[in-house]
């Protein structure tokens, strides 16, 4: 007996492009919905309690919350200065840090300038133009902040020199914390910034 | 107003950057999507930050014009 082998053309299957892209994609992890449309992140690192520094900072971090972003600000060094609530004047426990509270008054109200300062003349007349060309006071714009979202997390380091406690602090502020959480969150934001 | 239906009007008139944009921002969270919004300012620099504000967030600029020293933008929310 012989068996006969009866040749067959090969016939291709068509080709379908849209079964081929879906089988591009199967077995591909699916995205996780944070991912598939991810926010924007800010961080700025605020260590400077001064006017001119603080009022950028207020203007950027609560743009970018009116924006749909993230905004984060790790508050450190003078930076936590302006963050002290109305009514705390002198501020730690020993004489040095009281005295560092005599020098440079806390306080949103407080602030003075890198430079021309002259007494609280520079801050005094950056006041007078402000309201004359209706720029949002810091008070103001650390209000819309707070109201919009923006974290703001106090450094813990600088609380313990300076002698600040948490209830010296205004309402509102993240839980305190170090260096590397500063790190982390600069690291994973979009933009950072050091003001 | 009038012609856009406008959901809701922001009067940003004599407020200065950035407050036109954190008062719209504050504004539109109330709003569902596809409402529109007129806003009315003063700010010249608030013609690109309005336009930049739209990119960022993605609520469309439908109009964007200019009469004298009075700006007007209409957004719609995404």
């Amino acid at each position: 007996m012989t068996t006969e082998l009866i040749e067959r053309p090969f016939v291709a299957p068509p080709y379908d492009p849209i079964a081929a892209a879906i089988a591009d994609v199967e077995g591909l992890p699916e995205l996780a919905a944070d991912q598939a449309v991810r926010t924007k992140e800010l961080v700025i690192v605020s260590w400077s309690g001064e006017l001119d520094r603080v009022w950028p900072m207020l203007i950027l971090s609560s743009t970018a919350a009116a924006s749909g972003l993230r905004a984060r600000v790790f508050v450190t060094f003078w930076g936590l200065l302006p963050f002290v609530r109305d009514g705390v004047r002198i501020t730690g426990d020993n004489w040095m840090q009281k005295m560092l509270a005599v020098m440079q008054r806390p306080g949103i109200d407080h602030l003075k300038t890198t430079k021309m300062n002259f007494l609280g003349m520079g801050p005094w007349m950056m006041g007078r133009l402000a309201h004359q060309y209706n720029v949002a006071s810091p008070r103001e714009l650390l209000e819309a902040a707070q109201a919009l979202g923006v974290e703001f997390v106090p450094c813990q380091m600088t609380m313990d020199m300076l002698g600040l406690r948490r209830e010296d602090l205004i309402d509102g502020m993240a839980e305190p914390a170090g260096a590397a959480t500063a790190i982390e969150i600069m690291t994973e934001a979009d933009a950072s910034l050091f003001i | 107003m009038g012609d856009d239906q406008a959901t809701l009007v922001v009067d940003a008139r004599g407020l200065n950057c950035p407050m036109p944009i954190v008062r719209t921002a504050q504004a539109m969270k109330a709003l569902n999507p596809g409402d529109i919004v007129e806003v009315t300012a003063t700010d010249p620099g608030s013609v690109r930050d309005f336009a930049a504000w739209s990119r960022t967030t993605g609520h469309a600029l439908l109009a964007s014009s200019t009469d004298g020293g009075l700006f007007r933008f209409v957004l719609r929310h995404k």
